[in-house]
């Protein structure tokens, strides 16, 4: 069985998903080819484990089932029509506000051992390097979601011993500092990559190498990670996807547009 | 100018007094030309892409380039590439936004080029996330001078952009950011349909549409559809904002394009997209799209056609053709209608 390790992330994406939770779908995550992992991570976690999940967007939408078709962008018509929901983005930024939000995915250029993103400026952001586009709603939904899910690819500079802007809050600098600064959202609990699944220590909250992709080694990970990685005590390959998964994710993105 | 009125600047009164002792409706109908060139000085604040990712004005953005604008403040959380345009056009100061760059291909370049080089002229940007943006609008709407946030503490956007403070809970004494008032000198808002005198209907995807709307000193109302008075009022709980703040009122058809407007037109990108290598034409090449593979070489130089040539050539002549016929014809009948447009459901 072949699989492209977009179609993989989308598959551990999805499994990140529970049933009954309400998910911040979003669109933006900053890379072109990761753009629509979340909506089809949505998308198979509702036809397979997750059936009563819901999706925000912060264009104002919330959707009980995935658009008909994977829209190029998340206020094509096809992301609207049949929502249970077309609102404000004030009206959905809300919902995140008042805790109600169980996860959401985001993404960055780069990202820290502690699981802080920076989508804002590479270098000093006084005299910058890299002007990047900026928060979007990754921002709200890293301060504000129960938990946050990140999606990125996998290289050595982009995965820092610190990031130089956060624009996306992770843990901060470890162990408590989302308290101490007066975050009220879990942070984040997992970091898909192109190369493996990270998580975050539960006292310390730094990211730790879970387990790595058909394919990869820790090793292999390992040199592309900019930090000091920690593994997991019983770290091993990462699930294969179903065939019925890999199926879902297809008949989703027929073009293999996002995925291939 | 159909209205017959002269009304120069973009002050409060201007923008709101020639209309509310009036009864019955007066036409705000104007060109674009006419619009812009009255509402929208040199130095303005313009609020505009409101709808996040759709009803993008981008035929009022490019009258502001054709015009030569000038140090204008943008302000908008997600432009698609709107914002680029006009940076690049070198009509922009200042950026007030949550995110600039192109909705399908990812980095603006125009964008940085000016943030990280100064070309055509420095900019100053005042980053937001999207709900600080929508919460400043909300505040301008609402008369208040600030509203309170527990979003993006602890992150560097409360550094690069000094008119977010650190406040406390005076009752909880949590941590709070406080989001000061957002009020533009004009929003330009694309709606479906609107009357002559600016009450309109904006279905699909709002984002901070009404906030901008309502916050703002003047607005400026482009309508795919004019539509008589008593069918816009027949349902007014849908209408976006009051005609009295509304300055113009402008029938620009596919002026949204390439963002997609509900019932109308989706994006350009989808309608295009039918095959993949047909986009990737349109979205230029993984370099071009990717942060990390270009640091330190700088951004592809403004006449690379890769990624804003054929797109931009595409919009620039679909705007131009509506300008033609904007110009060449009379806006629509009254109560004609194309008939193109989804209603939205609660209308009769």
């Amino acid at each position: 069985m072949t699989y492209t390790d977009r179609e993989l992330m989308v598959i551990a994406a999805a499994r990140e998903i529970g049933d009954g939770e309400l998910i911040f779908v979003g669109m933006r995550l900053p890379l072109l080819a990761g753009m629509r992992l979340p909506l089809l991570a949505f998308a198979l976690a509702k036809r397979t484990h997750a059936p009563r999940a819901l999706g925000l967007f912060e264009n104002g939408v919330v959707r009980e089932s995935p658009a008909p078709e994977t829209p190029f962008t998340m206020s094509d018509p096809p992301n609207i029509a049949g929502a249970l929901w077309s609102t404000t983005t004030g009206n959905i930024m809300a919902l995140l506000q008042q805790g109600l939000v169980d996860m959401g995915f985001i993404g960055g250029a780069e990202v820290d051992r502690y699981g802080n993103l920076n989508t804002s400026y590479i270098g000093d952001w006084k005299r910058p390097k890299v002007k990047l586009p900026g928060s979007g709603g990754g921002g709200d939904i890293a301060s504000l979601a129960k938990r946050f899910v990140i999606i990125m690819p996998q290289e050595k500079h982009r995965f820092r011993e610190r990031v130089d802007y956060i624009t996306s809050p992770g843990h901060g600098d470890g162990r408590d500092w989302r308290r101490r600064v007066g975050l009220r959202g879990g942070g984040p609990s997992a970091l898909i990559t192109t190369l493996g699944v990270f998580r975050f220590h539960s006292e310390t909250k730094e990211a730790y190498l879970a387990s790595f992709h058909p394919g990869q080694t820790v090793e292999s990970v390992r040199t592309q990670t900019g930090w000091d990685l920690r593994v997991a005590a019983d770290v091993g390959p990462t699930p294969q996807p179903s065939a019925a998964e890999l199926e879902i994710v297809r008949s989703c993105d027929p073009r293999g547009f996002w995925t291939r | 100018m159909p209205t017959g009125r002269t009304c120069q600047g973009v002050s409060a009164n201007c923008a709101v007094g020639g209309t509310r002792s009036i009864v019955g409706a007066v036409s705000k109908l104007a060109s674009m030309r006419d619009a812009v060139a009255r509402l929208v000085p040199d130095g303005a604040s313009v609020c505009l892409g409101t709808g996040l990712e759709a009803v993008i004005p981008f035929a009022g953005g490019h009258e502001l380039i054709r015009q030569g604008k000038r140090d204008l403040t943008l302000i908008g959380p997600i432009s698609d590439m709107l914002f680029d345009q006009l940076i690049g056009a070198g009509c922009c100061r200042k950026v007030v936004a949550a995110w600039v760059g192109n909705v399908i291909a990812g980095l603006g370049h125009n964008y940085r080029r000016a943030a990280e080089r100064g070309v055509p002229h420095p900019i100053e940007v005042e980053d937001h996330s999207n709900f600080t943006l929508a919460l400043g609008l909300l505040a301008g709407s609402l008369g208040a001078p600030y509203i309170p946030t527990r979003s993006l503490l602890g992150t560097g956007i409360l550094e690069s952009n000094r008119s977010l403070k650190l406040g406390t809970d005076p009752w909880a004494g949590d941590p709070l950011v406080l989001v000061p008032a957002i009020v533009p000198d004009v929003s330009i808002v694309h709606v479906q349909r609107a009357d002559a005198e600016g009450n309109c209907h904006l279905w699909g995807t709002l984002g901070v549409s009404r906030e901008a709307a309502l916050a703002a000193r003047a607005v400026i109302v482009v309508a795919e559809e004019i539509r008589p008075r008593e069918q816009i009022l027949a349902d007014p709980n849908l209408v976006l904002v009051p005609s009295l703040k509304v300055g113009a009122v402008v029938h620009e058809p596919w002026g949204a394009l390439p963002s997609p407007c509900q019932g109308f037109y989706s994006s350009l990108a989808r309608q295009v997209g039918a095959g993949r290598s047909r986009l990737e034409g349109i979205s230029g090449s993984a370099r071009d799209r990717d942060p990390g593979a270009s640091q330190g070489e700088g951004a592809p130089p403004l006449r690379s056609p890769r990624l804003r040539g054929p797109l931009m050539a595409h919009t620039a002549l679909l705007h131009d053709l509506n300008v033609f016929r904007a110009r060449a014809l009379p806006a629509q009948p009254l109560g004609g209608g194309i008939g193109r447009g989804a209603e939205p459901p609660s209308e009769q």
